[in-house]
């Protein structure tokens, strides 16, 4: 019986933007997700916890700073690491293009850049999450 | 007027109205307020031209702050800007203002905003990222290498570590020949907006109530040409707000700095003066321009019969604009070019005194020296070419732009009153009231855009096929780090680090006391004593905010 997906939403980093996050975390939770946010200025020590911790399906990461070449790898590692591997991890923010292909590399993936619509990242986490 | 006939031409005209029909698109401003088809003289029936509006300069200064207005001076052209080391910053601000800016206006690094320095292991890929790293006097001085501080003013977007890069700003110009006196410029030390939407807190409400009131004394006394306080709206619009909500939240933000500084024992007329604003430029144009001029009067009203101020300055209120950078898209970038335009024509129509305007690669990364030269031009293009400077408040005693006016003021009231039952800003904040009002909007306006009830252009219409960013962009080299971690170690070194130990131990009394910590703050700068290192002295006495979660 597939439970409810469980969705985490982070913002790793000093990046007090959280506008994008709230309103991903909102459609998804409309959208009858299970959705928890992990509020602003969270370590990557701290979401792949908070990821273990929740026992999430789904992690999506918020960063507008620039800093995403440095969060993003070390929260794919640390939940590597605490053998969460497996967790389907997606982004967001102002990414470049140019290093979408890097962070998909490491397994990243999807990247929703600015201009996404929701419905979209529903339908991302859909697909592999099919709704009971 | 014949006011029989015009109610009778009124009458035929809307039955006309009704049996043509209108278009299925949203007639509504961007934040969902309704527009009528037509404004005429009875929507502005109960106007007093002489207590609603006056004469530019005079109270309640609808039609703008001075008699003169741009006819006397243009507004400063203030582009807001900093990335990578200090040195790579004050390239950038010698570009502009070879290329005609008039003022100065610092982005610092995410690292500096929320006080770890260079090679805080919190710093890690942060580093001149989103702005200059500053991690002490040093990198000021480099920062204006070659700029007079005397002859120019300068903005510096910074808040819980304000009074710090204050100091830093007022010690680097002492050091090339110019007295704290004679320096000129404003701190954004907006605390409580960050609560609300910035997000660039570090410790809780109180303390950082009294830094900010140490800092309208201080500089009273020391900086009189100092702005202490940039109370924003930008921030709460960007966050999601609507215009009423950005009108609202800002007077109530600058109302609770009002009371703090008469709190603190500080006569009213001592440091209204010296406060700033500044607001969001957004996309609906005549809304935008509604909302200065309501922002103005409101100011002016309760400043004078609540607050009792009585020289004339206290009842100014002065502000910087910035066009919005919440509207402009990764789609189509050049199209943001003119979205930028339309956003600088109503702050200027609304009568700002300084503007920045946004770059076309804003959603992709810092401006490129030829996209932030395009928006420095849109200003003088509007200076210069298209004669709206001409004449004051040009809108003022359109029948549609006075009904909003005093629909944005009304709506504003509500609020107010809103927020007094609630026990004030600070408890407000508490409650979680203006976040979850920000986020309600925000969302409800993302529905509407992928309904289709609101249109960006080049995201849900007219948007094009398998697009290919074709503008060059912008990059910060991981070396910028590893530059600014070696110099902030070098000046740690360098320094008399007694002397710099015993200055921070000085700092920790007065922050545990009620001593006014500026001129401490100004000695710890003079000693080289790294922002870190400051703030986590005072870290050490007020702790950290941790701000109340929800969804």
């Amino acid at each position: 019986m597939a439970r409810t997906v469980r969705v985490l939403i982070a913002k790793p980093g000093l990046d007090g933007h959280d506008r994008g996050a709230k309103v991903v975390a909102n459609a998804l939770k409309d959208a009858g997700m299970e959705v928890i946010y992990t509020g602003l200025h969270q370590t990557p020590e701290m979401i792949a916890e908070s990821a273990v911790q929740e026992d999430v399906d789904v992690v999506g990461l918020s960063i507008l700073s620039g800093a995403h070449m440095t969060m993003f790898p070390r929260v794919m590692g640390l939940l590597k690491e605490k053998g969460a591997g497996d967790m389907v991890v997606f982004g967001g923010g102002i990414i470049p293009a140019e290093d979408v292909g890097e962070l998909e590399k490491i397994g990243v993936a999807r990247i929703f850049g600015p201009g996404t619509d929701t419905n979209d990242i529903i339908e991302f986490i859909r697909e592999r999450f099919p709704a009971k | 007027m014949d006011r029989k006939r015009y109610d009778e031409e009124k009458r035929k005209y809307h039955e006309t109205l009704a049996e043509c029909g209108c278009q299925e698109i949203d007639f509504t401003t961007v934040s969902g307020a309704a527009v009528r088809p037509l404004y005429g003289p009875d929507d502005v029936e109960g106007l007093d031209y002489n207590e609603d509006l006056g004469f530019p300069g005079v109270y309640p200064f609808t039609r703008g702050v001075y008699p003169t207005m741009y006819r006397g001076r243009f507004w400063t052209q203030r582009q807001f800007s900093g990335f990578g080391t200090p040195k790579d910053t004050n390239r950038r601000y010698h570009y502009l203002l070879d290329h005609g800016q008039t003022g100065l206006s610092v982005a610092f690094d995410m690292p500096t905003i929320m006080g770890y320095d260079s090679d805080h292991e919190r710093s890690e890929g942060e580093v001149g990222r989103c702005g200059v790293a500053i991690d002490s006097l040093r990198d000021m001085e480099i920062l204006f290498d070659g700029i007079d501080l005397g002859a120019i003013t300068t903005s510096m977007t910074i808040n819980a570590p304000a009074s710090i890069l204050l100091a830093f700003y007022l010690c680097a110009g002492e050091k090339k020949g110019t007295p704290f006196e004679a320096m000129g410029g404003t701190i954004q030390n907006d605390i409580l907006k960050e609560y609300i939407a910035q997000k660039s807190w570090i410790f809780p409400p109180e303390p950082s109530m009294r830094i900010i009131t140490d800092i309208l004394a201080f500089c009273a006394d020391h900086v009189p040409r100092w702005n202490t306080i940039s109370i924003s709206g930008y921030h709460i619009r960007e966050a999601g707000s609507t215009a009423v909500q950005e009108l609202a939240f800002t007077l109530a933000d600058g109302f609770a700095y009002v009371e703090a500084g008469i709190a603190a024992g500080l006569d009213v007329d001592r440091f209204a003066p010296r406060l700033s604003f500044f607001f969001n430029s957004h996309l609906d144009f005549f809304e935008e321009i509604a909302k200065y001029r309501a922002a103005r009067r409101i100011w002016a009203r309760r400043m004078k019969e609540k607050y009792g101020a009585k020289d004339e300055r206290s009842l100014l209120l002065r502000f910087h604009t910035q066009t919005a950078g919440c509207t402009l898209t990764a789609q189509q970038p050049e199209n943001n070019i003119v979205r930028t335009a339309f956003q600088a024509l109503s702050a200027v129509l609304g009568g700002t005194q300084s503007l920045h305007t946004n770059s076309m690669d804003e959603t992709l990364a810092l401006p490129t020296e030829k996209a932030v030269r395009i928006a420095l031009r849109t200003q003088q293009l509007i200076a210069h070419e298209t004669g709206v400077v001409n004449t004051i408040d040009p809108l003022g005693g359109s029948w549609f732009v006075e009904s909003l006016t005093d629909e944005m003021e009304e709506a504003a009231e509500a609020y107010f009153r809103k927020i007094d039952d609630l026990g004030g800003v600070v408890e407000a904040i508490d409650k979680g009231f203006f976040q979850r009002e920000i986020q309600r909007s925000a969302y409800e306006y993302q529905k509407a855009i992928e309904r289709g009830r609101k249109i960006m252009v080049g995201v849900n219409r007219f948007q094009l096929e398998n697009e290919e960013i074709e503008i060059p962009l912008l990059r910060i080299d991981q070396e910028v780090e590893r530059q600014q971690v070696e110099a902030v170690r070098g000046v740690r070194a360098g320094r008399d680090n007694d002397k710099a130990a015993r200055q921070l131990e000085l700092l920790r009394s007065a922050a545990e006391g009620t001593d006014n910590l500026m001129p401490v703050i100004v000695e710890c700068a003079r000693c080289y004593c790294t922002e870190g290192e400051i703030i986590d002295t005072l870290k050490s006495v007020f702790g950290e905010y941790k701000e109340p979660l929800f969804i």
